[in-house]
Parts: C-alpha cells; sequence; structure tokens
C-alpha cells in the first residue's frame, strides 16, 4: 500500500486523570475522506487539535505524508498543506470576506513581510481570494464585513479560507454545526465536489451525511478509535451499535 | 472613496493649521503660540507610533514613554559627551529605541492582554530608574542639552520655525509610512492577528514575529519624537518617560481614535490645548480634564474621529 497522507500512531494525551485520547491510530489515504464519529465528550476536538498543533500529545506521532509533525506549531503544518477549519466559526470579523480569503492565500504565497506595497492590490492574492469564494458559491459577498454575514455564510467562508492555502488535506471540524436543513444540504454538495481536488478528515454529528460522503469512518468512543471501516461495515458493527448510534437509527438507515 | 466627510473636513482643516499657524506665529510676534504646536507635533509623533501597535497591532503598550526617554537621552548623552552631530544623535537615537523595542517586545509578547500592558509598564518604570541613576547624566534632576542636533547648516534647530517644519515634516513622514504599512502584506497580517489570532495562526501566520517586528518599528518612530522633544525642550529628564507620560499617550490616541490615521494627532491637538487652556483659567484644571475625557471615552465609541464619522452620516 502507497503511504498514506495522514498517519496517526499511537497518540495518547491525557487531562489530569482522564484519557482523552487513548493509542490512537489511524491512516487517511491520499484523496480519501475519512470521517470521524463519536459521541459527546468522544474526544474528537482533543484529538483534531493534536492534528492541526493547537495541543500537544504526551506520547504518539502524527506524520504528514511521511514526514513527522507531531510537535510542529500550528502555522508550519499550515505551510505543509494542512489547513483547518473550526468548530466554532472562526474568522476576522472586522475583515470582508475577501480579505479573510486573500489572507490565507498570503500566507502561502511568498513572505508577508512587504511594507509598502497596497496588499488588497496584489491581483495574484486577490484572485486567490475569488475563486476560492466562487467555489463556495460566495463570490457576490466578497465585499461584505464577515460580520455582517449569516452563519450559514460564515460556515461557508470557513471553507474557503480552508481552501485558498491550497491543502493537500483539510481538516473540517464539524462544517455542518449550527446549519439548518437546506444550508446542511449544500454543504454536503460542496463537499461532494471538494472530495474530488483534496484529501479529507472530517469530524461531524450530522450522520446522514457522514455516511453520504465518507470513504471510511473511525468511531471514537472515550478517546478510543472502537471501529474502523467503510460505511457498511461500521453501520453493521454491533460495539458501534451499542456504543453510539443506537439500534434503531442504524435500521432505519439501513441499505 | 472621494466621498466628502466630516471627518476629512475636519482632519484637513486640523492639518492646515499645522501647517499655516506658525505663519501666523511669525507675522504677529507670538513666539507661544509656536512653541506650544511644536510640542503637539512631536507628541501626536509619539502617539502615531503608540496608535500603530495599540490601534492596528492591537498591542496595548503601558510604557511607550520608554522611548521618548531613550530617544531624548540618546540625543543629550552625546552632546554632553561632545557629539553634537545629528547625523550621529538621530541615528543613535533610532537604533537605540529599536534595539530596546525588540529586547522589550520579546519578552512581552509572551504575554497577552493585562499581562502585557502590566508588563511593559514595568520596563519602561525600569528605565525611568536606570535613567535616574546616571549620574554623569544629571540622574534624577536631568540633563541640559547646551547644543541642538547640528546638521551642518542642512537645516537650523536652534531657529524655531526651521526645527517646528522639521518636526511637522517628521509627523508627516511617519503618518505616510504608517498608511503604508498598514495596508501592505505585513499590515493586514498585523491586523489579523489583532482580530483573531488562532485563526491567523491556522492559515499559516506565527503571530509573535509579525507583533515584534510591528512592536520594534512603532517604538523606533517613538524613538525619533524622544530625540525632537529633546531638541525641544534643550533638556531630558527621567521624567520623559514616567508612566504618567504613557498614560498620556495613550489617552491622546484613545481619544483621538484608535486605529485611524490621524486620530492620535487629533488626539493629541486637543488634549494638549485643552491641558494648555484648562492649566490658564485655574490650577485645579486636571479636575475639569479627567470627567471631560471620561465623558468623550464613555459616550465617543472611536474616539473624536469615530464621533465626526457618525455626525458625518447624519
Amino acid at each position: 500500500m502507497a503511504e498514506p497522507l495522514l498517519r496517526v500512531e499511537k497518540l495518547v494525551r491525557r487531562f489530569g486523570g482522564i484519557i482523552a485520547t487513548d493509542n490512537v491510530s489511524l491512516d487517511v489515504a491520499s484523496g480519501e475522506l475519512h470521517a470521524i464519529i463519536g459521541p459527546n465528550g468522544a474526544g474528537k476536538t482533543t484529538l483534531i487539535s493534536q492534528l492541526t498543533g493547537h495541543l500537544e500529545p504526551h506520547s504518539g506521532s502524527v506524520l504528514l505524508a511521511g514526514r513527522d509533525i507531531t510537535y510542529l506549531p500550528a502555522y508550519r503544518r499550515c505551510a505543509l498543506g494542512l489547513a483547518r477549519s473550526f468548530q466554532i466559526t472562526s474568522l476576522l470579523l472586522d475583515f470582508t470576506a475577501a480579505d479573510n480569503v486573500a489572507l490565507a492565500a498570503q500566507a502561502h504565497a511568498g513572505t508577508s513581510f512587504r511594507f509598502f506595497a497596497n496588499a488588497r492590490k496584489e491581483k495574484g492574492l486577490r484572485d486567490a481570494a475569488h475563486a476560492a469564494l466562487d467555489r463556495v458559491g460566495l463570490a457576490h459577498r466578497a465585499d461584505v464585513l464577515v460580520s455582517k454575514l449569516s452563519h450559514g455564510e460564515r460556515r461557508q467562508i470557513e471553507l474557503a479560507v480552508a481552501l485558498a492555502s491550497k491543502p493537500k488535506l483539510l481538516l473540517l471540524d464539524e462544517p455542518m454545526a449550527g446549519l439548518g436543513v437546506t444550508e446542511s444540504q449544500g454543504m454536503v454538495k460542496l463537499l461532494q465536489e471538494l472530495r474530488k481536488e483534496v484529501s479529507i478528515v472530517l469530524v461531524e454529528h450530522d450522520m446522514p451525511a457522514v455516511f453520504a460522503l465518507a470513504d471510511r469512518i473511525s468511531v471514537l468512543v472515550y478517546g478510543r478509535v472502537i471501529a474502523s471501516g467503510v460505511p457498511a461495515a461500521i453501520r453493521a458493527n454491533e460495539d458501534v451499535k451499542r456504543a453510539y448510534l443506537g439500534d434503531q437509527h442504524v435500521v432505519t438507515h439501513h441499505g | 472613496m472621494k466621498a466628502f466627510t466630516v471627518s476629512k473636513a475636519v482632519t484637513a482643516l486640523m492639518l492646515a493649521g499645522l501647517v499655516l499657524l506658525p505663519l501666523y506665529s511669525q507675522l504677529s510676534g507670538n513666539i507661544f503660540i509656536l512653541t506650544l504646536l511644536t510640542r503637539i507635533v512631536i507628541l501626536a509623533l509619539a502617539a502615531a507610533s503608540l496608535n500603530l501597535i495599540m490601534g492596528f497591532g492591537g498591542m496595548m503598550s503601558f510604557g511607550h514613554a520608554a522611548y521618548l526617554g531613550i530617544g531624548g537621552y540618546a540625543v543629550g548623552m552625546l552632546a554632553q559627551e561632545g557629539i553634537g552631530s545629528g547625523f550621529i544623535q538621530f541615528p543613535v537615537a533610532l537604533a537605540a529605541s529599536a534595539i530596546y523595542g525588540l529586547v522589550i517586545g520579546a519578552l512581552s509578547l509572551r504575554t497577552r492582554g493585562v499581562y502585557f500592558i502590566m508588563i511593559t509598564l514595568a520596563f519602561a518604570q525600569m528605565a525611568y530608574y536606570v535613567a535616574s541613576g546616571l549620574a554623569r547624566y544629571g540622574g534624577d534632576d536631568g540633563l541640559t542639552v547646551y547644543k541642538r542636533s547640528d546638521f551642518s547648516g542642512l537645516i537650523d534647530l536652534g531657529n524655531r520655525t526651521q526645527f517646528y517644519y522639521l518636526c511637522l515634516a517628521c509627523l508627516f513622514g511617519v503618518i505616510f509610512l504608517i498608511w503604508r504599512i498598514v495596508n501592505s502584506r505585513f499590515g493586514l497580517v498585523v491586523q489579523g492577528l489583532r482580530s483573531n489570532e488562532q485563526r491567523m495562526q491556522a492559515i499559516g501566520f506565527p503571530a509573535k514575529r509579525y507583533q515584534l517586528v510591528c512592536f520594534v518599528i512603532s517604538g523606533t518612530m517613538c524613538g525619533l519624537a524622544g530625540a525632537l522633544l529633546a531638541n525641544n525642550t534643550d533638556f531630558v529628564s527621567p521624567a520623559m518617560m514616567y508612566w504618567t507620560r504613557s498614560g498620556d499617550l495613550m489617552v491622546m490616541v484613545i481619544l483621538g481614535g484608535m486605529g485611524t490615521l490621524f486620530g492620535p494627532v487629533m488626539g493629541a491637538v486637543v488634549f494638549l490645548l485643552l491641558e494648555e487652556f484648562l492649566s490658564q483659567i485655574t490650577e485645579y484644571w486636571a479636575l475639569i480634564m479627567g470627567p471631560l475625557l471620561l465623558l468623550i471615552v464613555l459616550f465617543g465609541r472611536g474616539g473624536i474621529m469615530g464621533m465626526l464619522g457618525r455626525a458625518g452620516r447624519g
């Protein structure tokens, strides 16, 4: 098998006496959409934070395309092609949508220690920003302050920001959080498009969305991966049913 | 973008006043106006430099007066040692400020929020006590600068009018630089960090590096103000960097409007004029000044610039 794009090996993270990440190992192949699910408090966000570099593990390792990034700071990982969206929307509220996305493009286009030329007039950056906004369907809102955008639109900007850095791997932390039904459907459609271009790790509560999108699913319970496999296998897995999905849920979605 | 607004009109009026009033002063022989204006322009320069980190960068430095002292002492100490050339004094003043900014910034930027305010304050107070201890250079009593910086006939700082226009040129130059900086790649990163540091880290910007460079630029600009101030008063003393002076600079920035280009200039003009005229009326001028500032800060969000902006929109 080819080298996986992301390899997580025996990751352990404790908070006091609680083991939030308990020997987690998983692989994400290139081109794959790998979903991580689990009940509240299963340690999903803790795991994601260690992948993005916002939290240091106590042991284990994280490899991106074969390179050990376990202890690299967040900004270095980003430079290596790892982009993330936040569970709770985290944008520059007093900047326009285009500025938000252009800054992400700027981070990956040469040095930012340039003090004199007007960055908002750099065609390359503006074009990249508009392309990414167009990708998520928000090109017409480019010049609106993010503080004036709706929650749904902000979720889309989160994606555009992540895309603008031209990542190899996208870490999406609950992109559907707080979205209405129509907005969720739009997001699923969008992710279906994006997965053709970029590998994705998706943490999500929205089960229909996860089962519609994922190539493989890992189930996290109490910090441990109790099952990992294709959606059909996860659906059929007895441990998963008991621990998380609830029998009825699985039955109704069968087939 | 070309729309006429109240804030633009008032700013233009203020700038025109700064450019033209000295002519009036010369014609009428009223030297007092020129002296006051020179002081205003120099402190406006210091406030503008503070605004770069405080308004645009979100770094609440409570120790900015330290640079005034460092710039001033660079001029005073060199003059004392017989080095009177401005071509040496000014670069030394700027370099010393930059180095101080680099060291203090590297240490202070490990902290955030209130701790950042307190640590910058603590360092400035340290600088104050170091200056007080410089027995060779007057210690507590300060140091008289007997000869102003000598620019070998290029410009005569002893001439009040020439000196004033030098200060004004420095102020305009610094504001021009700040204008370019805040719209540059670097400036957008710094402002992005003010807005949401976590997000900026996540898209690939190492926060501290950019903030530190911004901190140093701001300090260097303020060092220039210090060197000018020493020439203006022909005297340097530890009081230049006392914490109340840092507070004054903060008040000027907040009063005028944080994160606006000309706000700090406006703030310095209003603050120092108020101080001047109130102190002529009564010895207890601070009793009037204090509540006045409080009212503006409480009810005028965005300072004077903010209020003018709202007035413009009606």
